[in-house]
């Protein structure tokens, strides 16, 4: 589904992302840790197609095609979804209907159906059951006021009524209660399919538990630099990320200090 | 002649050509008087150039060559004007229709509503001239007040409102200045409103285009609002694309007295609007919402001021500007806290969007603060939209031309959020939207 490699991007002058490689399956969920300043939200802006992160070296083949050839909002189309770290507020414009004109406009570019009102509540509805959020949100400007856990919650739930095929996660558990971290772990499981991938980022093993990744890899000095399995983010819970600098030279040892507090 | 006379620009002489074509009316004598001292002091001063500080980004260079000559009163009565292009959702009370000046009885509904006086200034002026005595005998002296100036000296006819203390009006009246059936004919209207004690009322002041004939229109409007009195004041201005229309509004509100204004300017061609508003009395409150969507070469001008006289007087100013082609939009927001107001607490937000590289907006806020324990929150900017934004709309999918769209109204219809009636906002919404570019998807 998704192939990655040696992706060197670079910010404001700046490469953060220094050979990245990474291939995910359909069906597969990844799990991204890493020090803060690592390049995972970069990474997820590169895949999503944000101005500003230039990529210098490396491709990235999604279903057979180049996604970085594509603008955001036919990568979008194409069934990649963001979960932003830091959600944007829309002030002025209405959550449902912002909704509505992007599942549309999704549509439209597959050259499906666009969805009146009445089949969109309908989803809506439907898509309520995945991810609970109150009616007040839904009618209320894009992220307008949310609290830090709406933000995430809204985020998990615009991917439900999406229905992307790679879903890139950024940190959606950061900030959330127990019970919105189950709820969104939830949202997610319910949204797995064979022909559905996740890549979510975090720096707790702790939202691991609740959705069971296939790999975990470790994102330091903007590279892949250690994969593995579950037992992976339970050894950096506990030893955190000081003893990749032993197996991995290369790396600054300032690059994995990041996350040692 | 005189070096003076020989100085008058082709507008000066035409307006006095103007003044001297309207036989004297019976009219009482220090209205006669009124005129000619105003129409004395714009002769002498002309219109106003850039250097004077509250023209300086509206030049009148070339409204000061054209010639201005009076409406033809039976032409505009006999003018077939679709009074249907006119009608606002829920703007159902009484409506008093002007065509280039002139009232329109056939297109205007009278309607009997208990504690309301509404009618055209010049019966006003027959019937009871002494109540209108204070606010039609100013004589303005300063050459930034030309339009007045004229307006005094030529204007004739308008509307008068007065509510009756404690009557609470729920239709909103209906003023429409339509213009643009004649050319370069000047019309001149004055608006009194008295709100009574405790009274409330909604007034809408709607221009509309009747024609695309370039007109010169001014509108001097005077408004009380008494203690304990509310008023919602929603302007419209969607003047045809030749029209220059220069208005000044000017309110003054007592104690606890509170009032709205809303005002979307969209049409016109030169376009300017001086709205003062004086919080004289304890406790007034005023909120001032306003946009200007302008494009092509449009030249939209308002000035705000606001004075807060009393104690504890709060105003709340939060105005929008979108300009694109060669458009130019300017505001300036003066809020001055005079002494002795303490307590009180006075915002002014002022956003702008540029989209394209020609236009340009200017933007002045201006804050004098001569009272104890004053709250005064001031800002003013001009940008492009939200990268970020832009780029949350794109990755769930929207295109984007349609997501700067969407941003772009988004930005606008911040002005219009607190209209309460929800078809009249919605229509103000699309109203809005109809005059922004299109910016199709590729
Ligand atoms: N738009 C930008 N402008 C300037 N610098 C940027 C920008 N985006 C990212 N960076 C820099 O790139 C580096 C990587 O940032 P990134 O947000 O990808 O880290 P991260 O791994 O997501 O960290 P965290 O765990 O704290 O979210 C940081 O040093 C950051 O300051
Ligand atoms: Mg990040």
């Amino acid at each position: 589904m998704l192939k990655i490699d040696n992706l060197h991007a670079r910010v404001e002058g700046r490469e953060i992302l220094k050979g990245l490689s990474l291939t995910v399956n359909a069906g597969e969920v990844h799990a991204i840790m890493g020090p803060n300043g690592a390049g995972k939200s970069t990474l997820g802006n590169v895949l999503s197609g944000r101005e500003g992160y230039e990529v210098t070296a490396g491709s990235v083949i999604y279903n057979g095609t180049n996604l970085l050839d594509l603008e955001p909002e036919e990568r979008a189309a194409a069934g990649v979804f963001l979960a932003f770290q830091y959600p944007v507020e829309i002030p002025g414009v209405n959550n449902t209907y912002f909704l509505r004109a992007a599942l549309n406009a999704q549509r439209k570019r597959r050259g499906e159906e666009e969805l009146d009102s009445m089949r969109f509540l309908k989803l809506v509805r439907e898509k309520l059951k995945v991810m609970q959020i109150s009616d007040e949100l839904l009618h209320r400007a894009v992220n307008e006021g949310f609290s830090g856990g709406e933000k995430k919650r809204n985020e998990i739930f615009q991917m439900a009524v999406l229905e992307p095929k790679l879903a890139i996660l950024d940190e959606t558990d950061s900030g959330l209660d127990i019970d919105a971290l189950k709820q969104v772990a939830g949202g997610v499981n319910a949204l797995r399919s064979p022909d559905r991938s996740f890549i979510v980022v975090t720096h707790y093993q702790r939202l691991l538990d609740y959705i069971e990744p296939d790999f975990v890899h470790v994102l330091a000095g903007g590279r892949i630099v250690e994969s593995g399995d579950k037992s992976l983010a339970v050894k950096l819970e506990e030893q955190g990320y000081a003893w990749l600098a032993d197996i991995h030279p290369d790396i600054a040892r300032a690059e994995l200090a990041g996350a040692k507090a | 002649m005189s070096e003076a006379t020989a100085l008058r620009t082709p507008l000066v002489e035409s307006q006095i050509q103007a003044a001297a074509a309207r036989p004297p009316g019976d009219e009482p004598a220090w209205l006669a008087q009124a005129r000619s001292e105003n129409l004395a002091a714009f002769t002498a001063g002309g219109l106003p150039d850039t250097r004077i500080e509250a023209w300086k980004y509206t030049a009148l260079r070339a409204l000061g060559q054209r010639r201005i000559g009076p409406v033809d009163v039976d032409a505009a009565l006999r003018a077939t004007v679709d009074s249907t292009g006119f009608v606002l959702p829920g703007v159902d009370g009484p409506r008093l229709v002007f065509v280039d000046g002139v009232f329109r009885a056939d297109l205007s509904t009278a309607q009997d509503v208990a504690g309301l006086q509404v009618m055209p200034l010049s019966r006003a002026l027959r019937e009871q001239p002494e109540s209108l005595r204070f606010a039609l005998s100013r004589h303005y002296r300063e050459r930034a007040d030309a339009f007045a100036q004229l307006n005094a000296a030529l204007g004739f006819d308008g509307v008068v409102v007065r509510v009756a203390p404690g009557a609470k009006l729920s239709s909103p009246l209906h003023m429409v200045f339509a213009g643009g059936t004649q050319a370069e004919a000047g019309s001149h209207l004055r608006v009194v409103v008295d709100v009574g004690a405790e009274a409330a009322v909604d007034v809408v002041e709607h221009h509309v285009a009747v024609g695309e004939a370039s007109h010169l229109a001014t509108l001097v409007t005077d408004i009380a609002v008494h203690d304990d009195a509310r008023l919602g004041w929603l302007i419209v201005q969607d003047a045809g694309v030749a029209a220059t229309l220069v208005r000044r509004t000017r309110a003054q509100l007592g104690a606890r007295a509170s009032a709205t204004v809303h005002a979307l300017e969209l049409g016109g061609a030169l376009v300017r609007h001086d709205l003062a508003c004086d919080l004289a009395g304890q406790g007034a409150h005023l909120e001032t919402r306003g946009v200007f969507v302008i494009g092509r070469r449009q030249h939209v001008d308002t000035q705000l001021s606001i004075r807060h006289g009393g104690r504890d007087t709060t105003s709340d100013a939060l105005w929008r500007g979108v300009a694109d082609g060669r458009a130019r939009g300017v505001f300036r927001g003066a809020i001055v806290v005079a002494e002795g107001a303490d307590g009180s607490d006075a915002a002014l937000s002022n956003k702008n969007l540029l989209l394209s590289a020609d236009a340009e907006i200017d933007t002045k806020p201006e804050l004098e603060i001569y009272a104890d324990e004053v709250k005064a929150a001031h800002g003013a900017t001009i940008g492009q939209l939200d990268e970020r934004a832009l780029f949350y709309l794109r990755s769930r999918g929207i295109g984007l031309a349609q997501a700067r769209s969407l941003l772009t109204l988004a930005f606008c219809r911040v002005a219009l959020a607190d209209i309460s009636d929800e078809r009249l906002r919605e229509h103000l919404g699309e109203l809005l939207d109809k005059r922004l570019p299109r910016m199709a998807d590729a």
